[in-house]
């Protein structure tokens, strides 16, 4: 029972976005399904309705995976087809899971759910170790530039909770992770079946000293020293009331993707270049001196200048470059491929523009993130080198620096459907590219 | 002890929002993409307290110019006539235009047929999609938050639906980053969710910090009723008591806000924003699961009825 002192807290609590990463076998059901379990956000009637449903299939025990599986398919085949999002929280945070499938269209899947992930939880097996799929997992963690990746080994009951398979595999892992770039690695083992170090500390393994993954996802930092980042500031509409109160307000509205604004910054306006200084910031309708990220604003401007959806408000000494020519890394989630020639609209921030796919260098493989070069076209789940050149110049930063400005969705012109998501600037944060054996001499 | 390449890095920082900021600010992104994007959108009203929230949200959203989109209500002829006298004192209140799309007018002229079980909301679909062709609406925002239901967890922000408003869960867009994509042909429209992450409890933490009035059936209140299936029914001309049936006289109050042939009034002596947020908190019952028959009638109820043009 919740008392009002937690209720108290719950109104001040952060929110963390988080992703699952792990075939059936790896125990990613049980994962999820012990973590809403055991932090008690599985009421009595969803209960209910699934020891229903297990029972009705002939099935002993309620089966946890029905909790996830949602949809009449999906029920019918015993597997999940797309990514879903669940809810949950304790006292000091509030979660919102991405919860991807691990069959044969993972790829896009898992790109889909750590797009908005500032962690991801990959799963392995004990008994196994790294396998390619761990290895795939990681390499799209890295390619997403998700901030934290936690490796959970689990059904560490099945080897004897010992202390030298964890190590070796983390040790392992990790080494591969810190290569393609990503930042920090947390390895936790577990058993998710049991309850092993999931929510509980397990009193199986003395020698961890960790924590365990729900205290790790309640400490986990949220938010970045916004002191170094650029700031960005995509006009999403502007507010214009015309009205006897307000005759001559004129707002730019937007989220803002990246860093601060203060009053007083002086600002440049792309694409046009030209300069202003910010007079005022609304934040829903409270007059404030600073915003930062992702707050939605409201900027009032010095000068009136002719600014309109789809332009970014940038500090005048940290604008980024404008181009018409774009190099990124793109994951393709449509069925019909991706291919040179095509054209297409491409979405960055608030503004959309006619685009051509001018050349498609190279194919990463995952498994072993070898190049093939000039596959001349992408297909479901592939991830790719693109060039591309737009109607209109993008101020776009690279995805390194700023996973906001720096993705861009691809989106075919006859029917709507979103067909890539992109990363501008290079794949991964490693200093040399990782090449296999393979691909010697290709350029990536 | 072993502890393997934690990197540890300092504690939240004061730039950090609050949960409730941030799915603010999220919500508030949401209903500007469509005002920057769409030619006609229109916000699903029912005088619930999801609605009464996004409009509350568009309200702050489009500060201090008027909201850029107007109300559509579907009326089951069942509705509690605290909710309709709210609804229309907040369509006054902000100059709002209002739809309403009434399933008692095509009861009436024989294109319904009122159901066996008594039930009106499955009928609420098609005055709904016919209202969202005949006036060309492209975009639909609908308070439907993916916590509710399985069906509604795999829901996108923006939901493409076809010309007969048909959810497909097959062939949904990938949704990245948050670049919304709300390309469409003529004919189709894009339902809209922007509480999809919106949890019960905090729609009602939100509704405390902002101080929002509701229908005063949300809270704790004398109120004949009767029991069928397991739930609490107002009595009333739409149906209810029948034969073996009693009302009673009991303290309840609501925690959805439907159609009074299948919404639930719970016992409850949560009489103030407050009280209700503690009881929720403790409840071991989802909303859905303590107060409404509809999503009872079979396994992928919600589903079913999504794929039919439901919101």
């Amino acid at each position: 029972m919740t008392t009002t002192t937690e209720l108290t807290d719950l109104a001040e609590t952060t929110l963390l976005r988080f992703a699952t990463a792990g075939s059936v076998d790896d125990g990613k059901s049980t994962l999820v399904g012990r973590l809403l379990h055991d932090s008690k956000s599985v009421l009595t009637d969803q209960l209910e309705a699934v020891e229903r449903a297990s029972a009705g299939r002939g099935q002993e025990g309620p089966d946890l995976a029905l909790l996830t599986d949602g949809l009449r398919a999906e029920r019918e085949q015993g597997i999940t087809i797309d990514v879903a999002y669940r809810y949950f929280a304790t006292p000091k945070r509030r979660f919102i899971l991405a919860d991807t499938p691990g069959h044969v269209q993972y790829t896009r899947n898992m790109v889909t759910g750590a797009s908005t992930a500032e962690l991801t939880v990959i799963l392995v097996d004990a008994r196994n170790g790294v396998v390619e799929q761990t290895r795939r997992h990681a390499a799209i963690a890295a390619l997403l530039r998700v901030p934290h990746v936690v490796l959970a080994v689990n059904k560490m009951d099945l080897v004897g909770y010992q202390e030298s398979v964890f190590a070796a595999i983390a040790e392992e892992f990790t080494a591969y992770a810190t290569e393609l770039g990503v930042p920090d690695v947390t390895a936790i083992p577990i058993s998710a079946l049991e309850g092993d170090n999931v929510v509980e500390a397990s009193g199986n393994m003395d020698w961890y000293g960790g924590p365990t993954v729900l205290e790790h996802l309640e400490t986990v930092p949220v938010s970045h020293d916004l002191a170094h980042c650029h700031a960005r500031f995509p006009v999403q509409y502007v507010i214009r009331p015309q009205t006897a109160e307000h005759p001559d307000y004129r707002g730019y509205a937007g989220q803002i993707a990246a860093g601060t604004f203060r009053v007083g910054d002086r600002v440049t306006v792309l694409p046009s270049g030209r300069t202003t200084t910010i007079t005022g910031i609304d934040l829903l309708g409270t007059p404030v001196d600073v915003a930062w990220t992702p707050q939605s604003v409201t900027l009032l401007l010095a000068d009136d200048l002719d600014i309109s959806r789809g332009d970014l408000i940038a500090p005048a000494p940290d604008a980024p470059a404008t181009s018409q020519d774009i190099e990124a890394t793109v994951c393709h989630v449509a069925d019909q491929p991706l291919t040179v020639g095509h054209r297409v609209l491409l979405k960055h921030g608030t503004r959309t523009v006619k685009a051509l796919v001018k050349d498609i260098p190279s194919r990463l493989t995952l498994d072993d993130l070898s190049l093939h070069p000039h596959p001349g076209t992408l297909a479901a789940n592939d991830i790719g080198r693109v060039k591309i050149r737009t109607a209109e110049p993008l101020p776009a930063d690279a995805y390194a620096d700023s996973r906001r400005t720096g993705s861009f969705i691809l989106i075919d012109p006859s029917d709507g459907t979103t067909l890539t998501a992109g990363m501008v600037g290079e794949s991964f944060a490693a200093p040399e590219p990782v090449k296999s054996d393979a691909d010697e001499g290709w350029d990536f | 002890m072993t502890t393997v390449a934690s990197v540890s890095e300092e504690t939240d920082s004061p730039y950090a929002l609050t949960h409730l900021d941030a799915l603010e600010s999220e919500a508030v992104h949401i209903f500007r993409e469509v005002a920057g994007e769409f030619e006609n959108p229109v916000i699903l009203f029912s005088g619930g307290k999801d609605s009464i929230l996004m409009l509350h949200l568009a309200l702050k959203a489009f500060t201090p110019a008027p909201v850029p989109f107007s109300l559509l209500h579907v009326d089951t002829g069942h509705n509690f006539p605290e909710v309709l006298a709210y609804r229309d004192r907040v369509v006054a209140q902000h100059r709002l235009r209002l739809h309403v799309a009434s399933v008692q007018d095509y009861i009436d002229r024989g294109a319904l047929k009122e159901r066996p079980d008594g039930t009106r909301n499955p009928l609420q679909i098609i005055p709904l999609t016919e209202k969202i062709q005949s006036e060309r609406f492209d975009a639909v925002f609908g308070g439907g938050r993916r916590d509710e239901e399985k069906a509604r967890a795999k829901e996108r922000v923006f939901s493409l639906r076809d010309e007969f408003s048909q959810w497909d869960p097959r062939r949904q867009r990938p949704e990245l980053w948050n670049l919304y994509n709300g390309r469409h042909a003529p004919g189709e429209h894009v339902r809209v969710f922007p509480l999809s992450n919106w949890t019960e409890l905090d729609v009602w933490q939100y509704i405390a910090r902002e101080q929002i009035d509701l229908p005063q059936i949300y809270f704790a209140h004398e109120r004949e009723v009767f029991a069928r299936n397991g739930m609490w029914l107002t009595a009333g001309d739409w149906g209810g008591p029948k034969d073996g049936e009693h009302v009673e006289k009991r303290q309840v109050r609501y925690r959805t806000v439907g159609d009074m042939s299948c919404t639930g009034a719970v016992d409850s002596d949560a009489d103030t924003i407050e009280k209700v947020i503690t009881e929720i908190a403790a409840s071991r019952l989802t909303e859905r699961g303590a107060t409404r028959a509809d999503d009872k009638l079979s396994e992928a109820a919600m589903e079913d009825r999504k794929r039919e043009g439901y919101f």
